[in-house]
């Protein structure tokens, strides 16, 4: 029929034929990730710039309620976190260099056991505290005398809270959703130096939840004028 | 170029270094939020080492130093966005005070005022 496209005879049989390279190919996987990233960074933007506008008209009821999380938990779900990406890169570049896919699965499992930390962490430490403490908005929320006539602003700062860690423990759920059908693909030995791109594009992912984590920590657990608690 | 599919393979003592600098960072915010440095400068040094931090995770773990234009071209149209969302967020809800007699952006305060009305 018809005389063969150009570039079909050079392209290797791993390639879509949409593409002419591998380079190509795995250039526009990377590049559909990011694009999503860029959406979910406006998607978590409008709860941020809802907190820095509440935050620079009510910043002494903000770090009122600032003092309401326990920093010890906060820094260490950031380590947690920061260690799940560590487990993350190893688990692609165990990929990257051929090593065995018990390898692989080994540092996805640890990735995914570290995200389930994060959220145990989160849920019983925190979250469920917080409601024996009386400090969830629309869950039997009290206002206490220390801070007077600021407690709507304290309780606002609340539901900042909850929404922006509820919405990035979402994430992390999806996360370890995404984890556990990689681990699958991993067991049936999909993955190898010719073919890592779920696992390269998944990490993204996994590392931008982190960077939220990275923020939404002093956001949250830092500004609220923790210097001054000594004198209490 | 020999090799492609190992272009992007970054050194496993760089993803180390990267985990080292990004725990000690976070020990460091997590003590500095208890000196008080003036308040103002608090902020500015837990913003300033959360930047770094993301810098650090971009840059090497999601290997944003080894990518293309395009993706790069990606991430900054997707923070510059939230710049000018945060921005002009800001630049109603701070100046809102600045028309007299602090009635905001009350019409019948504000269009006289502009248009030299009565």
């Amino acid at each position: 029929m018809a005389a063969p496209s150009p570039g079909t005879h050079t392209r290797p049989a791993d390639v879509s034929h949409q593409f002419e390279t591998k380079e190509q190919q795995r250039e526009a996987g990377t590049l559909g990730m990011w694009l999503f990233l860029a959406t979910e960074i406006l998607f978590f933007g409008g709860l941020f710039c809802g907190f820095i506008v509440y935050r620079s008209l009510h910043g002494r009821a903000f770090e009122l309620g600032s003092r309401l999380l326990e920093v010890r938990f906060g820094a260490i779900n950031t380590a947690v976190l920061i260690c799940s990406s560590l487990t993350m890169v190893l688990a692609i570049y165990s990929a990257q260099t051929g090593k065995s896919k018990g390898r692989i699965i080994t540092f996805l499992a640890l990735t995914m056991l570290l995200g389930l930390t994060f959220l145990g962490v989160k849920l019983y430490f925190e979250w469920y505290h917080d409601y024996l403490e009386h400090i969830v908005p629309g869950f039997g929320f009290l206002n206490r005398p220390e801070w007077g006539s600021l407690s709507p602003e304290v309780e606002m700062f609340m539901v900042f809270y909850f929404f922006l860690t509820g919405l990035h423990a979402l994430h992390m759920v999806v996360g370890i959703g995404i984890l556990s059908v990689l681990s699958v693909m991993a067991a049936r030995g999909r993955f190898g130096p010719r073919y890592f791109a779920p696992l390269d594009i998944s990490g993204l992912y996994w590392h931008f939840v982190d960077i939220i984590w990275i923020y939404l920590f002093p956001l949250l657990y830092l500004l609220g004028g923790r210097y001054s608690l000594r004198g209490h | 170029m020999a090799g492609q599919e190992h272009e992007h393979l970054i050194p496993l003592k760089v993803y180390f270094a990267v985990f080292a600098a990004l725990i000690l960072l976070t020990v460091a915010t997590a003590s500095i939020a208890y000196v008080d440095l003036g308040g103002a400068f608090n902020s500015v040094v837990a913003l300033a080492i959360a930047v770094t931090k993301m810098m650090l995770v971009v840059l090497f773990f999601m290997h944003v130093k080894y990518s293309s234009g395009m993706t790069r071209i990606v991430l900054f149209a997707g923070v510059f966005w939230l710049a000018i969302l945060v921005t002009l967020t800001l630049a109603d809800e701070l100046t809102r005070g600045w028309t007299p007699g602090g009635a905001a952006w009350n019409p019948s305060v504000l269009l006289p005022l502009l248009f030299h009305l009565r």
